[in-house]
């Protein structure tokens, strides 16, 4: 069942990747996103082949701790990386081909085809215009209507995320509202125009956790009003669990895992996976003793020739050094794994316990 | 490590090892170690402009300290005049046929014959003096009071601070003008200054210009006061005084290194007005500025004694910002790190 | 619940063996008005009245969402911000009332470990300087003074041969970790952790909350831990308090609180906390919370949660609820206080059934 991959050239997705829906139905279509940065201390390879499909409606989760590339991939899709950037690979919106496009193009995708919220709502609104005017601005950017129509759409969707008063709240400037109705108005701007795809990147990192529920469930009713594929991009595990069809699993500029959120909590494929979710408290779990993934991340300038995550693993073998391994199916359907020993993890009645086992057994 | 033992689970919980044939160098190390300090060395080779301003700056200062006391020349000694005083610095060779030469008057000579470049040299070592002397002492007191008000806040930092904003409203002009004064008639003060005025200049610069320092140190303090390493500090007991030398101080380094340049650069600049007008030096002292102000009128005739000098003023001025310049960046890069 | 057995809280006795004895708390910033010369014109009541107890080498965790004053509290208990009024008590001694000096004395036990590990440390320093610095400070700097860094580094996780670096060329975690010997380093009775793993990465949060609680265990350290994330606080904490808006809404221990709070906030709290299991956290009832958090510049009369309380009623605007001991060391500031059960995960759906 697996596919064996070399180490020299970036593991392409195997053919199998695309969902149910024909190829032309996909509102996104990634293969082997690449990013590099040059910096004085080398080039930073930060995205390193990423793959993935995005069907309509979907809400595909994207988590990763620091340095696994997860925003940048998305950043890169819309054209929002610093100059220095070099994109290379495909990335094809209902089919047009956005790496590369001209930026006038990308410019009137981005913000009515595909929106994007992020985590500090303060920064992404003007703080000297009022927030009606910033939404009716984001119509009249993309459309020709009048001033009065582009506010009038911009009541009704400060309406629809849940923002009481609207009218009136609408002549308010962004610091005159919480942090949670700002990240509010944020995913108002983003809808405005009926897009496609929604980026979420770290939309609720910086709100209260009562907020936070708010948001999220604000998000999924919105996704369902304007009929828009989601991409939540978080750290946040539980997050990802509460509101996603499929997730990816990030680590060091490559998707590790690809599966629906039932199949990579509950039988995940990947040590690292396993790692990540035995380290993580829960509220709701009497355990005292958490299990940390020792080591770091790796240097993203100096690569080492193997699987990334093989000095930090506990079912290390040779081939793990020597090759880095492609991501492959595994024994589910449409569940995918860029390890050479996954097969450990099947019939694992407790993969989260791995780190732990292991530590005992050594 | 030791273990744990909990009421809930009797498991012992040890600290992983990764396995020791498989151990990659903490990511942080793999990439050699640098002190703060080298970093921001390396940022500033990276300025090219800076890079070479302060070449040009070490070769002005040798030539002027080194090279003038080697010279065959003294610079107060008239002489005959050879070629009319005009400078015999030949940097075009094939013209004239005769090959690249310094003759024996590079920078020609005055109407009394002293050799120009002599002259010029000794202006430039007085200049430099005014500038570093006055840059210093501005610095120290701007600093001072500066990190005073800027710490201490309340009360200090009203008096300090209005007393540095009536004292921004005297003019310049006007102290230099009533201290020269003054110098002039005390026997006492004349002896200390009369042949070595720039002292009385550089600290006439040096007091006017420590106020726009103070208002940056302030500044920096301020804000740092808040980090919270200081807080760290504050909680492990650390006194007020160590706190400024060991936490504060070095952090808003780089802040005073940078506008310290800059006044230096700015005090040239000020020194050479000032004489000019005659509120510079005076007696027998000489400067660049005195230089320009006393041969102002051979403009027409002997051009030379007007644009050697002043090459000198602006080259010194412009190399000593562009320093500053690459400081400033070396001590506040701009954003290149990836985001993640 | 009768009134007769209601128990105010500050009406306890303290405790023998309590480390340190909090009452009335109170913490208020002025707010200085424009004009020429500035007058107040109001208030921020940050904290309103906190009365808690910490005994020896336990860990009371301290959450509460923005604003509700639980950063200030932990700062007043050590008195880097000086309370407005009440009592601060730390093994008998009432620290209100010291003066710099003498408090600088009583700084040996008691230290703070910040939350974000990049701004903590002196990037001009080498952290063997920064962890050295209270043994400096407090005189007892001598030549054994570098191997009891290189103890301590070890002691954290850390490795001695790289005590000569500085804090740039380490990772968060590995900050965070330094952080932690610095405030060992005078071997305190008590520590204040304000938010030390929020700003981590999530499998590195995991190795620095085992070092802590085994540091506990070993070096019998009393931990002030003060958080947000209410999953993280469980793991770490023997009792848990809950604040809003400047007030305790409910202290419990941590076993009580999780599976059987009493109190709205609590309960919402609870529910609103995302946990890490798609069946578990699909099937769940949410009570979700309307409107926002109301102003500490003027914060609601009575019962300071009454304006986003599901069961607010008339009393709740005009008399405020004591914080009464309803259960045995299980306090809860409510009228209207209700059990609610939450089943312990594992193979069991969790649900907060009401």
């Amino acid at each position: 069942m697996n596919d064996e991959q070399t180490s020299t050239h970036i593991p392409e997705a195997p053919a199998t990747m695309s969902p149910a829906a024909a190829p032309e139905e996909l509102v996104l279509k990634v293969r082997n996103l690449s990013v590099d940065f040059p910096t004085s201390d080398g080039v930073v390879h930060a995205v390193r082949g990423v793959s993935y499909d995005l069907a309509p409606g979907e809400v595909l989760g994207i988590v990763g701790e620091s340095g696994s590339g997860k925003s940048v991939a998305s950043m890169a899709l819309i054209g929002l990386l610093p100059g220095t950037a070099r994109i290379s690979g495909s990335a094809k919106f209902r089919g047009e081909e956005l790496i590369g496009a001209k930026d006038k193009r990308i410019r009137s995708i981005r913000g009515q085809r595909i929106a994007m919220i992020f985590q500090d709502p303060m920064t992404a609104m003007n703080p000297v215009h009022q927030v009606g005017k910033q939404l009716a601005e984001a119509v009249r950017a993309h459309h020709d209507v009048s001033w009065g129509a582009a506010h009038k759409r911009a009541v009704e969707m400060l309406d629809l995320v849940g923002i009481p008063q609207a009218k009136s709240r609408a002549k308010s400037y962004p610091h005159e509202f919480s942090g949670g109705m700002r990240q509010r108005a944020m995913i108002a701007m983003a809808i405005i125009n009926n897009p496609d795809v929604i980026i979420a990147d770290e939309p609720t990192t910086a709100l209260d956790v009562t907020v936070q529920a708010q948001i999220l469930e604000t998000l999924l009713q919105v996704k369902d009003e304007v009929d828009a594929a989601i991409i939540m991009i978080t750290h946040d595990l539980g997050v990802i669990a509460g509101m996603v069809d499929r997730v990816n699993v990030m680590y060091a500029g490559r998707t590790v895992e690809s599966g629906d959120a039932f199949q990579v909590f509950d039988r995940p494929r990947m040590p690292y996976t396993a790692g990540l979710l035995g380290s993580v408290p829960s509220a709701s779990k009497d355990t005292t003793l958490l299990t940390p993934i020792p080591g770091s991340p790796p240097s993203l300038v100096h690569m080492p020739e193997g699987c990334p995550f093989s000095p930090r693993c506990p079912l290390v073998q040779q081939v793990c050094i020597d090759t880095e391994p492609g991501l492959a199916s595994t024994d589910e359907v449409e569940h995918f794994s860029a390890c050479h020993r996954w097969e450990e993890l099947v019939d694992d009645p407790e993969p989260r316990l791995l780190f732990r086992r292991k530590q005992v057994a050594t | 490590m030791s273990e744990i033992n909990t009421s809930i689970a009797q498991e012992p919980d040890p600290v992983v090892e990764p396995d020791p044939r498989l151990v990659v160098p903490e990511r942080e190390f793999t990439v050699k170690a640098r002190s703060q300090g080298e970093l921001i060395r390396r940022r500033f080779f990276q300025h090219k402009l800076a890079v070479i301003s302060m070449i040009i700056l070490g070769l002005v200062i040798l030539l002027a300290f080194v090279g003038a006391a080697l010279w065959k020349y003294s610079y107060s000694t008239p002489m005959p005049l050879t070629n009319r005083g005009r400078p015999t610095l030949d940097l075009i060779p094939w013209l004239d046929g005769d090959g690249l030469g310094l003759g024996n008057h590079p920078f020609g000579q005055d109407q009394i014959g002293r050799d120009y470049f002599a002259l010029t040299m000794r202006g430039a070592q007085r200049s430099l003096i005014i500038a570093f002397v006055a840059g210093l002492l501005a610095t120290v007191i701007g600093t001072i009071v500066g990190a005073l008000a800027g710490f201490y806040r309340g009360w200090v930092d009203n008096v300090l601070m209005r007393f540095v904003d009536v004292a921004l409203t005297i003019p310049l002009l006007l102290v230099a003008a009533v201290l020269g004064r003054r110098t002039q008639s005390l026997p006492i003060l004349k002896d200390v200054f009369g042949a070595n005025s720039i002292y009385l200049l550089a600290l006439t610069i040096g007091l006017a210009s420590w106020l726009s320092i103070s208002r940056v140190v302030r500044g920096e303090f301020l804000s740092l006061r808040e980090k919270e390493y200081v807080e760290a500090a504050r909680a492990l007991g650390t006194p007020n005084s160590r706190i400024i030398r060991r936490h504060l101080l070095p952090n808003a380094a780089g802040s005073i290194i940078v506008n310290a340049t800059l006044l230096v650069s700015a005090a040239i600049l000020i020194e050479t007005a000032l004489s000019y007008l005659g509120l510079g030096v005076r007696g027998s002292d000489w400067s660049l500025g005195k230089q320009v102000s006393e041969y102002q009128q051979a403009f027409k005739t002997r051009p030379w004694l007007f644009w050697y000098p002043g090459i000198f003023i602006i080259i010194i001025a412009l190399t000593i910002n562009f320093i500053g310049d690459g400081l400033r960046d070396a001590f506040d890069p701009k954003q290149t790190r990836v985001r993640q | 619940m009768t009134d007769a057995e209601l128990r105010p809280a500050n009406a306890m006795p303290p405790s023998d063996k309590a480390l340190i004895v909090v009452r009335d708390l109170v913490k208020e910033f002025p707010i200085r008005g424009g004009g020429l010369i500035k007058r107040t014109v109001g208030h921020v009541h940050a904290v309103s009245g906190v009365s808690f107890e910490i005994r020896a080498g336990e860990t009371l965790g301290l959450v509460g969402e923005s604003g509700s004053g639980k950063t200030t509290t932990a700062r007043a208990v050590l008195q880097l911000q000086r309370p407005t009024s009440g009592s601060v008590v730390f093994e008998g001694r009432e620290l209100t009332t010291l003066d710099d000096r003498q408090l600088r004395d009583v700084r040996r036990d008691m230290q703070i470990v910040f939350q974000d590990p990049y701004a903590s440390l002196n990037p001009k320093m080498p952290i063997n300087d920064i962890i050295a610095e209270g043994l400096k400070v407090h005189g007892l700097w001598d030549k054994s003074g570098p191997d009891k860094v290189a103890g301590l580094l070890r002691e954290v996780g850390l490795r001695p041969e790289h005590s000569n670096r500085y804090p740039h060329e380490f990772s968060g975690g590995q900050r965070q970790r330094i952080g932690v010997a610095r405030a060992l380093a005078l071997e305190p009775k008590f520590m204040v952790l304000d938010e030390p793993v929020s700003a981590l990465d999530v499998s590195v949060q995991a190795g620095v909350l085992n070092t802590l609680s085994e540091l506990q265990e070993r070096l019998n350290i009393a931990y002030l831990f003060v958080a947000h994330d209410l999953s993280v606080v469980r793991h770490i904490s023997d009792r848990v308090a809950v604040m809003y808006l400047g007030k305790l809404m409910e202290v419990a221990t941590s076993a009580d609180l999780y599976t059987r709070p009493m109190h709205p906030y609590t309960q919402a709290l609870l529910s609103a906390v995302p946990i890490p299991d798609p069946t578990l956290e699909r099937q769940r009832e949410r009570i979700v919370l309307h409107g926002d958090v109301p102003s500490p510049i003027n914060p609601p009369s009575g019962c300071r949660f009454r304006t986003r309380c599901p069961k607010a009623e008339e009393v709740c605007a005009t008399t405020e609820p004591p914080l009464a001991e309803l259960e045995p060391d299980h306090f809860v500031a409510c009228h209207f206080p209700e059990v609610v059960e939450v089943g312990l995960a594992e193979d069991v759906p969790v649900s907060v059934s009401r």
